[in-house]
């Protein structure tokens, strides 16, 4: 789960990081009055979970708080990489003298945190990888001793000379270590992490990603999940306890297991169709779940064809063929269906759906190839 | 033959009076493994399928001399499980659970090593070694014996491969899943390389998705290390990136990770890569036929000569020192690879 800019600088700011004064607006007046109590020059950043805002013009310098309210008013409703900014911080404008990337990663192959550092920050750090590699610092902690000091310091000389920066740097890492293991975090960023001509090292950006599988403890920061800023379908497939990413295909599909339903997916592209979804309804053989996964997948205006492919082992053929028929008498839907049964309890579930006179597949490819057929033959 | 699992498999299942747990210990059992007992706290001195429950592991391994353990319990449980089961003693912890926080997996697998323990999993289908064990969820009825080993990270998707396999007539030795989180305890490397070993297992299958690095280190791998015909799938060419496709490993970030990625380091490596799961079959056996072409058509006598040179040689350094013996397996290897090779460079 990713939490916004500004409720990630709130969770720096509790753990003794130091970030500019700043506060979060939904109106261009709020922006307006947030500027006055700053009072100083301030940056309007749109609050959105995606990168590369600064680039997408969501990110602006206003002077003073009549210019931060004509920028929320033009920022608020943006749309960047198609996601509309409901929210804005309006935050403290630092004077920057130098800027720094840091972030820990959960890094798979090492299977322990991975410190990253940077003295090329304010920029992509991808590219800053893929370009210039030398620039970037890496260090692998041990999950169970933790970061020890001495290892901050020394990730923090990559990046300064000055001692009292190294020293408010090496903190700052200890620091984002904690938050890592504190929140279930799979990544920590601050990107940029700047020196001022204070000569104090700030945050002026904050990125959390928490593991959703650490969210059953971690209420408060579940709370802070921002439903405005997610996919309404996404939203109830979660709630339905399914696991769906929107398309922008025509295809339609309903897979048991997430291998398989990017498998099918990759077979409608190969067949010369589009996906419109990935939908795994998992192991379960709850009948409920196919009711919900076909009502999300025929809210999608998108969808020509539906496909269902089944390899039952654990999930049983005829309690996804009763969750079809509920889904089918409730729904009646008007776009086709092609079903695809196969493993445990086939015979039973094929049983049930008889009277449907839905079309039958027998193997991964034909159901695919037919449900392409079906969203051709439709328009 | 086969890997990690087989008929002196004594296995127990933690959480086996859940409604998972209690259901596939009966289908266990029912394929013929020896499933010596079950672990819930509070419940012991019951049965469940007529497997005796205990309220420890300890407890368990001391009354049965289990040697394996298979995980149930819900996800907040699922790493104490695991703690407990390597601290009895048990050597393949097998975790079926899904949705283990993945910072909680980084702090046991180190103690899973140190204890010269192996987790498999989590958010794992478990394994099957064909006529012998079975340990998880995988169903019983597709798979048949042969020589093919499968290895993947997904469920349904490696059933579909297994599936397809059988109906070719191409069985297997072990069909096993990894897992599809961010942090597993057996990696396709691992997997690879037992494999290898494994005098029953003739041709490999090895089944991808996007996310992580684990199948271009396995290219890395199969290029230096194996002899045996591999053969893939990489499922998520069609994924967006920075979405969860699902499994919680299962994700493009940052550019990396991709579909195209793995295929073209798998191909490099030699490894085709089917355009389907139910053209696994065909490429395998293209490929075990081109393997079998390429050591009778080496007529280059001295290369033979050297091969089997070395391997003899390999082979007394192993009586010499047992403990060098894998640093010398794996010499050996590489020599069975660069000779294959040179015959690979005379066929072309």
């Amino acid at each position: 789960m990713k939490i916004h800019e500004y409720q990630a600088k709130d969770l720096f700011a509790q753990a003794g990081i130091s970030v500019p004064p700043g506060e979060v607006a939904t109106t261009p007046v709020e922006a307006f009055e947030i500027a006055e109590r700053i009072n100083r020059p301030v940056m309007v950043k749109s609050q959105v979970h995606v990168g590369g805002r600064g680039k997408a013009g969501g990110v602006k310098y206003a002077e003073n708080s009549e210019a931060a309210k004509v920028l929320a008013t033009n920022i608020l409703g943006m749309d960047i990489k198609g996601l509309k900014v409901q929210k804005v911080l309006v935050t403290s404008a630092e004077d920057i003298i130098s800027e720094a990337y840091v972030g820990i990663v959960l890094d798979r192959a090492s299977k322990k945190p991975v410190f990253m550092v940077s003295p090329a920050g304010g920029v992509d750090i991808e590219e800053v990888a893929a370009k210039t590699p030398e620039k970037i610092f890496k260090l692998e902690v041990d999950p169970v001793r933790g970061l020890q000091p001495y290892q901050a310091r020394n990730l923090a000389y990559k990046l300064y000379r000055d001692i009292n920066q190294v020293r408010q740097c090496a903190d700052i890492l200890m620091k984002l270590y904690q938050i890592f293991w504190k929140y279930d975090a799979s990544l920590v960023e601050i990107n940029p992490l700047i020196t001022n001509p204070s000569s104090e090292v700030v945050a002026i950006d904050a990125k959390i990603n928490i593991d959703d599988n650490a969210l059953y403890r971690q209420k408060d920061i579940e709370a802070m999940r921002d439903l405005d800023a997610e996919n309404p379908a996404e939203i109830a497939a979660r709630e339905g306890d399914l696991s769906y990413v929107q398309l922008d295909g025509h295809i339609g599909c309903m897979v048991n297991g997430a291998g398989l339903a990017m498998a099918t997916m990759d077979l409608v592209k190969r067949y010369g169709g589009d996906p419109a979804n990935f939908l795994d309804i998992g192991g379960s053989s709850n009948p409920q779940k196919v009711v919900t996964a076909l009502k999300i997948i025929t809210s999608d205006k998108n969808v020509r064809s539906i496909l269902i492919n089944i390899f039952g082992g654990i999930t049983r053929c005829d309690d996804v063929a009763k969750g079809i028929v509920t889904a089918l008498d409730e729904l009646k839907p008007t776009i086709p269906i092609v079903v695809r049964l196969t493993g445990t309890n086939e015979e039973e579930g094929k049983k049930i759906l008889a009277k449907y006179n839905l079309p039958f597949e027998n193997t991964l490819d034909d159901v695919v190839k037919k449900a392409i057929d079906m969203a051709r033959v439709e328009f | 033959m086969s890997i990690f699992i087989n008929n002196k498999t004594k296995l127990i299942v933690q959480g086996i009076t859940g409604r998972d747990g209690s259901f596939h210990a009966e289908q266990m059992k029912a394929y013929g493994t020896n499933v010596v007992g079950g672990v819930t706290p509070g419940k012991g001195g019951t049965k469940v399928a007529g497997i005796p429950v205990f309220n420890t592991v300890e407890e368990a391994v001391k009354e049965t001399d289990a040697n394996t353990s298979v995980i149930y319990v819900p996800p907040p449980y699922a790493v104490d499980a695991i703690y407990e089961a390597v601290a009895a003693g048990i050597k393949l912890v097998v975790c079926i659970t899904e949705g283990v926080p993945a910072n909680d997996m980084m702090k046991v697998y180190p103690y899973v090593k140190e204890m010269g323990a192996r987790l498999i999993g989590p958010n794992c289908p478990g394994l099957i070694s064909v006529d012998q064990a079975k340990v998880g969820i995988m169903p019983g009825t597709i798979v048949k014996k042969g020589s093919v080993g499968v290895v993947s990270r997904s469920g349904t998707l490696t059933y579909e491969a297994i599936w397809a396999l059988t109906e070719a007539g191409m069985g297997q030795t072990t069909c096993i899943g990894i897992g599809g989180d961010q942090v597993i305890g057996t990696n396709f490397i691992d997997c690879l390389r037992a494999f290898e070993d494994d005098k029953s297992t003739k041709s490999i299958v090895m089944i991808g998705e996007i996310g992580g690095s684990d199948e271009e280190e396995a290219a890395k791998f199969i290029k230096k290390h194996m002899t045996k015909p591999v053969v893939s799938f990489i499922a998520g060419q069609t994924a967006p990136p920075g979405k969860r496709m699902g499994h919680a490993g299962a994700i493009i970030s940052g550019g990396s990770g991709t579909a195209a990625d793995k295929i073209k380091a798998l191909n490099n490596a030699g490894v085709p890569v089917a355009g389907s799961p139910t053209e696994i079959p065909m490429h395998l056996k293209e490929l075990i036929k081109n393997f079998g072409m390429g050591k009778k058509d080496s007529k280059d006598k001295k290369d033979k000569k050297e091969k089997k040179e070395k391997k003899s040689k390999a082979k007394k350094a192993k009586v010499v020192s047992i403990k060098k013996s894998d640093s010398t397996k794996k010499a050996a290897r590489k020599m069975a690879a660069k000779s294959k090779k040179k015959a690979d460079k005379k066929r072309k």
